[in-house]
């Protein structure tokens, strides 16, 4: 029973963050009007002396909070979107592999296999540097070094569903085999999936912010990781431009991680199980 | 296996605009020759077609040929071999101590399930995870290093100082404290809650009962009858691990300026040096794959129940 509240707790701490960091990404313009990557005030003023600033100014001057909220949208939506992408294509080839024929099966797993012995981060580095860094080729990126581990688990709950009856069902009943894969199989493997989705998302959001870091990011856009990297030459006199960054990066991937646990402790209880 | 992560990184070297004699000319600022061009293009045999090129990439990849490498003007394979064993170095010290201190952990808070000692390890585990690993490492190096000056703020070893063999080992083991703690802490979490959850299944298995009907006594049911099964799992995680741990020794070696292969990767990317990029991810993969027969080999020595196909009969 302990366990149980505690989980609830957990889930409602991550929740609110993660709604706070949405308003966050949604308001950034009403708060703090005018592009981030503007120069508004004098450089280096420390946080909390300045009204206009209250987490202060980097060495060019650019509003700290600014950059905070902007950076809130990049790093949930490539966080996001990435996570979506492999997702998609996880559920997509893990069903084709669990469904189809053993020489179908067996390519796919190897590719699968391939993909998850390539570390990921060095992947999608390479990737992005192949690319070029735009906020849209680092989703892909994202995507093409992350999607194994869900097509493993949907392939395995595929497999496992594949002779059930109600699948046996509609073969009978004539539905082609695309359907009946697409229709019937992947709908039944979706749940162990969903438990999966907060660590996958905070995943993507750790890689972004590491390529950012790296100086794979867009140019255009703000975000925490490369906010890190620009305070990063001024650790000793303003650690506060590396500190503030920081802490929104963890704050966002506890968020998104502990509310997947509630979702997938929730939907546990209330499944068939 | 590898030859299929070959064949990939072969793909990705064709995607990319331009090539290494185009990265070498750009260097010399010597664009426009066509006949030097072709000459360098057939030097480095990249005139062929499709095929032709990737027969010869593979024939040189048999050799430990993985190219040259334009930006440290010598051969890929010499360069990343130079770097290698800091990595290596760096990512065991951080599997070993990320693994037992997540044992370590993970079993008490098993012990201690539903206590404040078991919220808080999982709590913190969880707080750890989320931390970027850069993050983790520039603060260490705010406190640690710059503060407290416990530690120094980079580098593999002291450059200029002439010390004794045992005096050198212990400054590299100075130097590698922050970052083999930091990469240690950020993987922390999966090993907590593996082990923590699979001492709690042991807990209520039959042979732990057996075991306390028989007089046991407690902290030898802990040690032997939970512990010992929750092993496995965990030693799985480590293999499956071991590519994410080099994914993330890249941005560690780039915090503390360590001269391993991530930081070799990091130099690739800025000077876009393909060839030297993709040796790395072969290296890297190759890493991986070391790393998991071992893995497979330590199975037996854990479980006496998993042995060599011809040990004996089942």
């Amino acid at each position: 029973m302990n366990r149980n509240s505690a989980l609830t707790l957990g889930g409602v701490v991550g929740i609110v963050i993660l709604a706070l960091i949405v308003l966050a990404a949604m308001f950034a313009a009403v708060v703090t009007p005018g592009d981030p990557l503007n120069m508004v005030g004098r450089p280096l003023t420390p946080p909390f002396t300045d009204a206009r600033f209250p987490l202060g100014t980097d060495q060019l001057g650019r509003d700290v909070l600014a950059g905070l909220l902007y950076g809130a949208r990049v790093s949930l939506g490539v966080g996001v979107a990435a996570a979506a992408a492999a997702i998609i294509v996880g559920m997509v080839v893990g069903t084709v592999a669990g469904f189809s024929a053993r020489v179908v099966d067996d390519v796919l797993m190897r590719i699968t296999e391939a993909f998850q012995t390539v570390p990921t981060f060095l992947l999608a580095l390479a990737l992005v540097s192949v690319l070029g860094a735009s906020a849209s080729n680092v989703v892909l990126a994202i995507a093409i070094s992350s999607w194994p581990p869900t097509a493993r688990l949907v392939r395995a709950e595929v497999l496992r569903l594949r002779n059930a009856d109600y699948v046996d069902a509609a073969r009978l009943s004539g539905r082609t085999a695309l359907a009946i894969a697409f229709l019937e199989l992947l709908p039944g493997a979706v749940q162990p999936v969903i438990a999966l989705v907060g660590i996958t998302v905070g995943e993507a959001i750790l890689v972004e912010s590491a390529l950012a870091f790296l100086g794979l990011s867009d140019p255009n856009l703000t975000s925490w990781g490369a906010m890190v990297a620009d305070g990063r030459a001024l650790l000793r006199n303003a650690p506060f431009l590396v500190v503030f960054p920081g802490v929104a990066i963890a704050g966002a991937v506890l968020a998104v991680t502990l509310t997947g646990d509630a979702l997938a402790a929730r939907l546990r209880i209330g499944g068939y199980r | 296996m590898v030859v299929l992560v070959a064949l990939g990184v072969f793909v990705l070297l064709e995607m990319a605009e331009g090539d290494a004699v185009d990265a070498y000319l750009a260097g010399l600022g010597a664009a426009g020759d066509p006949e030097f061009t072709a000459n360098l293009r057939a030097q480095f045999g990249i005139d062929d077609s499709l095929g032709g090129r990737f027969f010869t990439y593979f024939v040189r990849l048999i050799q430990f040929d993985l190219g040259y490498s334009v930006a440290f003007s010598r051969d890929v394979s010499g360069v990343i071999l130079e770097r290698l064993p800091n990595t290596a170095l760096l990512m065991m010290s951080a599997i070993f101590l990320s693994a037992a201190l997540g044992m370590l952990l993970g079993g008490i808070a098993a012990v201690t399930r539903g206590g404040p000692t078991d919220a808080a390890i999982t709590v913190g585990a969880l707080i750890f995870n989320a931390m970027p690993g850069f993050w983790l490492g520039l603060m260490g190096i705010i406190v640690f290093a710059v503060k407290l000056r416990w530690f120094p703020i980079g580098g593999m070893s002291t450059l200029d100082a002439n010390l004794s063999p045992i005096g050198a080992t212990l400054d590299v083991a100075r130097h590698l404290v922050l970052p083999v703690t930091t990469l240690a802490l950020t993987y922390l979490a999966l090993y907590v809650r593996l082990m923590r959850g699979a001492m709690i299944s042991a807990a209520t298995s039959g042979w732990v009962l057996a075991a306390r009907a028989r007089g046991v006594p407690a902290l030898a049911i802990t040690l032997r009858h939970m512990a010992r099964p929750a092993l496995l799992p965990v030693v799985t995680m480590i293999g499956l691990q071991s590519g994410a741990l080099l994914g993330g020794s890249v941005v560690i070696e780039t915090v503390f300026s360590i001269p391993g292969l991530g930081s070799l990767a990091f130099e690739a990317v800025t000077q876009r040096d393909l060839p030297l990029l993709a040796g790395i991810l072969l290296a890297g993969t190759l890493m991986v794959v070391v790393a998991n027969i071992a893995i497979d080999l330590a199975y037996g020595a854990l479980d006496p129940r998993v042995g060599f196909a011809n040990d004996r009969e089942p």
